[in-house]
């Protein structure tokens, strides 16, 4: 009998489930949200922000000049007195209040969530806001047992903290920044990504209704002129920057030689690595959850996949057969699994490294997708046939591709694992509990997960080694970017 | 021959899950939905396997069968009747003309604890009687032992026996413990000449679990990228609403594609599973729920 391959293909198309916005409020214009108001710019100007699906302008958000950031620092100077005296037990209570108001909004924040920043409804509400919930109330139940934390010490909070968040998990970073500074006692001057503000000021407004003291949080929007004057203002004590690399480094040089302390969480390359004992099919679903994950723009993501040599086609081509099934699309629709590029800059780098991968001679699969019109739309990509030289390789993309490479022994993939110069993320997958147990110890990278890959708990520490950036968010280890010893 | 067991894929329960969770959030609405319910009614082997079963209620049965909501146009009928060896006679003279498969449990169901020619006379009897279908069990307990010759010789012979009846192999994954031995089982029924592997006999709890169903849909496809026949499925006992059904059409749509979409190669044992999907279809169509004693229960 002969054998069709393309036999699998799923035709029963599901019709069109989008999740509803009217439940949601979005104003036409944000303003920044400086000691415990809503204030204009002081230079009276404004940014559009975009669906990404469909190019269309959503609101205008303020933008913050330097003399902006001067108030909302003076602000944050100023509730730091109060604030960092008030008992643990009360500060906890404010972000308890926090964390119950996420979760009662959860809908609406998942759905503009989606709308702004492009990525599917499932993960905005199964992963994103339910996560930002969880790392308040984490942190909430901290702020009154600090001294548990750090046995025979005596904590103090640093001060007021600048921090710069990501555009690809708005709220979660967010969160993970908030909540850690909120439970130390510190103050917080916050400023989301230009592309994706509107979560981050529908946080301000909840934490507006929580009645947190004026000046504790103030959230700040623009892009990088705006990050740049919190960076070197000479009264913030502490900066904690998630993003690229190379603002990474600007950050550190900037803050060389000054008291600031530095936590930062900058790019990745994880390797995800499949040995031939391991679980296949859980395998192929492990590395569509590393690359596609977010539509790739995930700092963690396992952008280089390491298959064992003995089971590379099997793996490669139930790899391919499981992308077919993958649906791009509508970010609000239950049904998508990969939404949109985040913005227009972001897909034409993704599509310059995609035609360096083809320059270079990278094999390149891209299963056939349907993209609705309008919209930054990209593929889910594999380059098959590279290797440690290709740039591709060697480069963090942040979007949906895929490097493929084989390899023969155990020590052979240790090496190449950790020729890069990040060392953020790794997956391992094998049946055998040893054989995770001992790659743990020989792989530089902040984050190893064992048969799984892309899981966040806020107990968990998160960071990376070398170019990935230092310090830890998350779990106990996060409280330490935050506090300082008498 | 029966095939090497040893290099087979193994699974880990919680990537399973994982997988499954993903069928089971996808939003099924709209013309969707209909066309997935439809497609269930038409997949199912409406089942009575009491020891109370009477001529009178296969009768019913059967009539339900070929009648199931009269009121609502352009709906299939179920796929099968499915019955004890005694009644297959009576079965397949009731549905005379419809175009409904009678099928017919075997093998000394559902234990399957007796000798082969037992199981291979009451195989054959089922078939005089005019069973198109053959629903036989494995021996669980020399599979249990590693005595995987013997359950592999048995399909061989039984499948002898069903001369042109299609053969359905249930498996009984309630009583083999893990997903590993799913498919291992899985891999002895196909390769020994099964027509359709099926999950449970119902009458042992777990029955069809979609993570048992992932692992044999799993065991379908790449027994049709090595041999490029393709088995049919079958899970049995435990499907009993419209929306745990659209989750499996979702999952073989997913994994196995079109070429499976269809009551040649997929089937669902239930009896309580019509009448929802009925009560679903209606409402699609007038858009409000009618009350349960609208659907006749035969």
């Amino acid at each position: 009998m002969s054998k069709d391959k393309n036999i699998f293909k799923a035709t029963w198309a599901y019709a069109d489930a989008p999740e509803s916005t009217d439940h949601i409020k979005i104003k036409k214009q944000y303003e920044l949200f400086i000691d415990g108001e809503f204030v204009k710019p002081s230079k009276k100007k404004y940014f559009d922000t975009i669906d990404p699906s469909n190019q269309k302008k959503i609101a205008s958000i303020a933008e913050a000049s330097s003399d902006d950031i001067d108030k909302a620092v003076a602000a944050a100077n100023k509730a730091f007195t109060s604030w960092s005296k008030l008992p643990g037990k009360e500060r906890g209570k404010y972000i308890f209040r926090i964390a119950r108001l996420i979760q009662e909004r959860a809908r609406e924040f998942a759905v503009i969530e989606s709308l702004d920043g492009g990525k599917p409804i499932r993960e905005s509400r199964d992963i994103d806001i339910p996560l930002a919930a969880s790392h308040f109330f984490y942190y909430a139940g901290w702020a009154d047992k600090l001294e548990y934390a750090f046995p025979n010490r005596k904590v103090k909070p640093v001060g007021v903290a600048g921090q710069i968040i990501p555009w690809n998990f708005p709220l979660l970073m967010a969160a993970w920044k908030i909540a850690p500074a909120l439970a130390t006692g510190n103050t917080v001057v916050l400023k989301p990504a230009e592309t994706t503000s509107l979560t981050a000021l529908k946080l301000a407004e909840i934490i507006e209704e929580s009645g947190l003291p004026k000046g504790v949080v103030n959230i700040v929007t623009g892009a990088g002129e705006t990050g740049a004057a919190i960076v070197n203002h000479p009264d913030v004590d502490k900066i904690a920057f998630t993003g690229s690399t190379g603002v990474g480094k600007y950050i550190q040089k900037a803050t060389a030689g000054t008291a600031k302390k530095l936590t930062l969480e900058l790019g990745g390359k994880g390797a995800n690595i499949i040995f031939e004992d391991a679980a296949i099919d859980q395998a192929v679903e492990g590395i569509v959850n590393a690359i596609f994950f977010n539509q790739g723009h995930v700092c963690c993501a396992g952008s280089r996949l390491f298959v064992q040599e003995s089971v590379a086609d099997v793996v490669i081509q139930k790899l391919k057969s499981r992308m077919e099934t993958l649906i791009v699309g509508n970010p609000l629709d239950k049904n998508t699994d990969i939404g949109a590029i985040n913005s227009a800059k972001q897909l034409k780098t993704i599509k310059d490294y995609i035609k360096i991968g083809l320059n270079e001679g990278g094999e390149i699969y891209q299963p056939n997708c349907k993209f609705p019109k309008n919209g930054n739309w990209c593929a889910p990509t594999l380059f098959l046939n590279v290797s440690q030289s290709h740039r591709i390789v060697q480069e963090e993309i942040f979007g949906p591709v895929l490097a493929v490479q084989t390899f023969r022994t155990i020590d052979e993939v240790v090496e190449k694992a950790n020729n890069t110069p990040f060392g953020l993320s790794a997956g391992v997958w094998t049946q055998k509990g040893s054989k995770i147990f001992n790659l743990t110890q020989r792989l530089n990278a902040g984050v190893v997960w064992g048969n799984t890959f892309n899981k966040f708990d806020p107990t968990s520490p998160f960071g990376g080694y070398k170019e990935s950036g230092f310090g830890r968010e998350g779990g106990l280890h996060g409280l330490r970017g935050y506090v300082k010893f008498d | 021959m029966l095939p090497n067991l040893n290099n087979l894929p193994t699974y880990d329960t919680v990537g399973v899950n994982e997988r499954i969770s993903r069928f089971q959030s996808r939003s099924i609405k709209k013309s969707a939905k209909v066309e997935g319910l439809k497609l269930a009614l038409s997949m199912i082997d409406l089942t009575t396997l009491e020891g109370k079963d009477t001529k009178g209620k296969v009768q019913q049965l059967c009539y339900k069968a070929m009648h199931s909501h009269d009121t609502l146009k352009d709906i299939p009928t179920v796929a099968a009747i499915c019955v004890y060896p005694t009644y297959v006679a009576i079965a397949k003279e009731a549905l005379k003309g419809s175009g409904i498969q009678a099928a017919s449990v075997a093998t000394a169901f559902p234990s399957g604890n007796s000798k082969l020619q037992v199981k291979l006379d009451d195989t054959k009897y089922a078939v005089e009687q005019g069973a198109d279908e053959i629903d036989m069990v494995i021996s669980r307990g020399e599979f249990l032992t590693g005595n995987y010759q013997y359950v592999y010789d048995e399909i061989v012979a039984v499948k002898k026996a069903c001369g042109k009846a299609h053969l359905k192999v249930i498996l009984e994954t309630g009583e083999l413990d893990t997903l590993d031995n799913v498919r291992k089982a899985s891999e002895i029924a196909m390769y020994a000449g099964a027509d359709f592997i099926k999950t449970s006999t119902g009458k042992i709890q777990p029955a069809a679990t979609m993570q048992v169903t992932y692992v044999m849909f799993d065991a379908i496809k790449d027994f049709y990228l090595k041999t490029g026949k393709m088995i049919g499925m079958k899970p049995a006992g435990g499907i009993s609403t419209s929306k745990i059904a659209l989750q499996y059409l979702v999952m073989l749509n997913e994994m196995l594609g079109e070429k499976w979409m269809n009551k040649e190669y997929f089937r669902f044992g239930a009896s309580s599973l019509a009448n929802d999907i009925l009560m679903q279809l209606v409402k699609a169509e007038t858009g409000m729920y009618q009350s349960a004693d609208y659907f006749s229960k035969d």
